[in-house]
């Protein structure tokens, strides 16, 4: 069970983090929400839940609870630009639909 | 839909984003900014650029906004509207100075000041508009969806025309402002001074055209304007003026033409900038026997612009005494404004302040930082922000009433600005001061809230317990202050306070005070009715031993003797916790005292009516 990143995620996570100035790790994950039924979670990290997996990314750490790993196993997390916005970009295997949106989805 | 990265816990829900930008409205340039993933940044438009000149141009079809209207200032001048802010809020009559100087029309409509232009009359707040809606614009498109809502700066010395005409550009660009926020504090904020070290804070803002300098006091997270001051008509334009007179002594080109002077002054410009890193720049100027070849030194340039920058200094000695302060009352000082780039201004400020002023974030940048991480906290995207919410009241206002207990008068959630009143009255015959006591919290007994002020109303007028009309009102303004005065009405006599209700209150000391008076919410209930039944009798003992005094004669011993018992009862389960019982002993008093109650309005009728006959009455 493996979650990882793109080099341009990883550069923007990076410089995230160190703009914060705290914090442990970024949270990927999902929640029970949304059109589609489960929605996507990136949250900066400042204390770890007991349930919760760290996968190393060279100096970075990816955080995912339990739960949430079972339904984003194997995703790579992009940093994308489109027209003037940008931001990242869950890459899910495990995706079986989505809300037009892309926001939330089913497996 | 592109995330960003949340604050622990604060993800949205899907097509729930809490979208918020801040927007520093120039006066030449303007910019927005966003919080994304925790860092401030302003945002490019489609062109690329952050900063947008603060320029419309009206066509008979088109409105054009930045870059492309101002490269028509100077060939359709009179439809292409530059420094509008100047004119917000103002009526036609404080304009006539700048009518000279702008190069459009102004106009009187109804008083108010406008523009003539291809497109028919404008106001200020309409042209202003379009500038917010532009910016507006390149904010959603970069954030992916409509905003929520904007902050937007105004300096600190607007007045409440102009920070209303402000708002109402904002609504007119259907934008929600969450909050206008003071261009100094916004530069605060950007350098995160909320949440350090309390004391005075200076400002120093030059400008291309204007200079700003303002006195902040940081007190518990709340930012307040202790004084500002400046120069209107100074700024880093008269620097490259200053370096443009230079170049004209070496080259020997006495008179300009307008192409030689835009060169002068993109060569002085020039000048200026590289001056910011190296000691010494050459340049080359073509003049009318050929070209003219020269440098220019840091001394050289720091002697050019020195009497300047001693202006400035001078402005800034001259607001600190006004604010009654000296240099080293200040704990830290922000450059804001690309002229503040220049190292002898940083080095006069610093020497003036007699601290590093700092410089580290992009002084042209940093009011709209400011203004997006205020946005970003207001609508809600920061948990854990010890910037408190100053939108609402966070806990109730209220006055602490007869035997401790609380009125609220301003119940928490109340969006501000907001005023109440309520009427109270006096408990005793011929009271002739009232305490007034203003407390905060959710608790029934003033012992369970917390004391904000409390101050005295003197002068009533003596009359009967009840007859006197107090209007206590309370009035919180757009920052959270708090004034409440007291006026009795027959007299007008009238006293206030003033105070700050947020002032050291954390967000988990607000929780803590709410969720005490949920838990607490029925003892709380019995304990006000106790009390309120304590009042009552006191008032009870108080009116009916007063009656005693004056008019025991209209008594038979027998009575007497009954009101006295009654009135024993009535004082010693008053000092009990038998709220039913307290009821129970004034109603019986009451019941007790109707005759003597009826026997004494008949004596005061008769006694008016001695020495009248009835067609008088």
């Amino acid at each position: 069970m493996a979650i990882s990143m793109t080099t341009a995620a990883a550069e923007r996570v990076r410089s995230f983090m160190q703009n914060r100035g705290k914090g442990v790790g970024l949270r990927v994950g999902v929640k029970t929400t949304g059109c589609s039924g489960l929605a996507y979670v990136l949250e900066f990290v400042d204390t770890l839940n007991d349930d919760d997996e760290v996968f190393e990314h060279d100096d970075l750490k990816l955080i995912v609870d339990g739960k949430s790993l079972v339904y984003i196993d194997g995703t790579q997390l992009d940093f994308v630009k489109e027209g003037l916005n940008e931001g990242f970009k869950f890459n899910n295997p495990n995706v079986n639909g989505e809300c037009g949106c892309g926001e939330s989805f089913t497996v | 839909m592109l995330l960003q990265i949340a604050e622990p816990g604060q993800s949205a829900a899907p097509h729930q984003h809490k979208l918020a930008a801040g927007i520093d409205l120039g006066t030449t340039n303007s910019l927005v900014a966003a919080v994304r993933s925790g860092e401030a940044k302003t945002l490019v438009n489609a062109q690329g650029r952050d900063m947008l000149p603060s320029v419309v141009r009206y066509t008979h079809d088109k409105v054009i906004v930045g870059d492309a209207a101002m490269a028509a200032a100077v060939d359709d001048a009179d439809n292409t509207i530059v420094s509008v802010k100047r004119l917000m809020g103002k009526g036609y009559s404080e304009t006539l100075a700048l009518k000279d100087k702008v190069p459009y029309q102004l106009i009187d409509q109804q008083g108010l000041v406008a523009i003539n232009t291809a497109q028919g009359i404008k106001n200020p707040v309409e042209v202003s508009a379009e500038i917010l809606a532009t910016l507006a614009n390149t904010a959603s498109e970069t954030l992916g969806g409509e905003l929520n809502g904007v902050v937007i700066t105004v300096p600190a010395y607007f007045d409440d025309a102009q920070r209303q005409a402000t708002k109402d550009a904002a609504k007119l660009a259907g934008l929600n402002v969450l909050r206008l926020l003071n261009e100094p504090t916004a530069a605060a904020l950007a350098y995160g001074l909320d949440s350090g070290q309390e004391g005075i804070i200076a400002v120093y803002d030059l400008g291309g055209g204007t200079f700003d300098i303002s006195i902040l006091r940081l007190r518990r997270g709340v930012f307040e304007v202790l004084a500002t001051g400046g120069d209107s008509a100074l700024g880093g334009d008269d620097f490259d003026h200053a370096i443009v007179s230079y170049l004209q002594q070496q080259s020997g080109e006495v008179q300009l033409s307008h192409q030689q002077m835009r060169q002068y002054l993109t060569t002085a410009r020039s000048i200026k900038e590289q001056l910011t890193d190296s000691d010494t720049v050459s340049f080359s100027l073509p003049t009318a026997g050929g070209v003219h070849s020269g440098t220019l030194n840091k001394a050289d340039f720091e002697q050019l612009i020195g009497a300047l920058v001693k202006k400035t200094i001078r402005a800034c000695r001259q607001v600190l005494r006004d604010a009654g302060l000296t240099g080293e009352d200040i704990v830290k000082v922000v450059m804001v404004g690309g002229s503040t780039r220049v190292p002898l201004v940083r080095s006069e400020v610093a020497a003036f302040f007699a601290t590093q002023p700092l410089t580290s974030i992009d002084p042209d940048k940093v009011v709209a930082i400011g203004a997006a991480i205020q946005a970003n906290v207001l609508v809600g995207n920061k948990a854990d922000g010890d910037t408190l919410l100053l939108d609402v009241i966070p806990l109730s206002l209220g006055l602490e009433t007869m035997g401790g207990l609380t009125e609220k008068i301003i119940p928490r959630n109340t969006v501000i600005p907001v005023a109440r009143a309520q009427e109270f009255t006096t408990f005793k015959d011929g009271q002739t001061a009232m305490a007034l006591h203003v407390v905060q919290g959710e608790r029934e007994l003033v012992d369970d809230c917390r004391s904000l002020a409390r101050f005295e109303l003197r002068g009533i007028p003596p009359m009967p317990a009840g007859g006197a009309h107090i209007r206590v009102t309370f009035q919180v303004d757009a920052d959270g202050l708090l004034s409440v005065t007291a006026q009795e009405k027959s007299s007008g006599v009238q006293a206030n306070i003033q105070v700050k209700p947020s002032y050291g209150l954390s967000d988990d000391q607000v929780a803590t005070m709410l969720k005490s008076s949920m838990q607490y919410a029925r003892q709380d209930m019995q304990l006000r009715l106790l009390r309120e039944q304590q009042v009552e009798a006191e008032r009870v003992l108080e009116a009916v031993s007063q009656a005693l005094k004056a008019d025991a004669a209209l008594l038979s011993a027998q009575e007497h003797t009954d009101i006295n018992q009654a009135l024993a009862e009535l004082a010693r389960v008053k000092q009990g916790d038998d709220t039913a019982a307290i009821k129970a002993a004034i109603e019986h008093t009451n019941h007790l005292t109707d005759d003597f109650a009826a026997r004494r309005m008949d004596q005061s009728v008769r006694s008016a009516l001695t020495g009248h006959n009835v067609d008088e009455v």
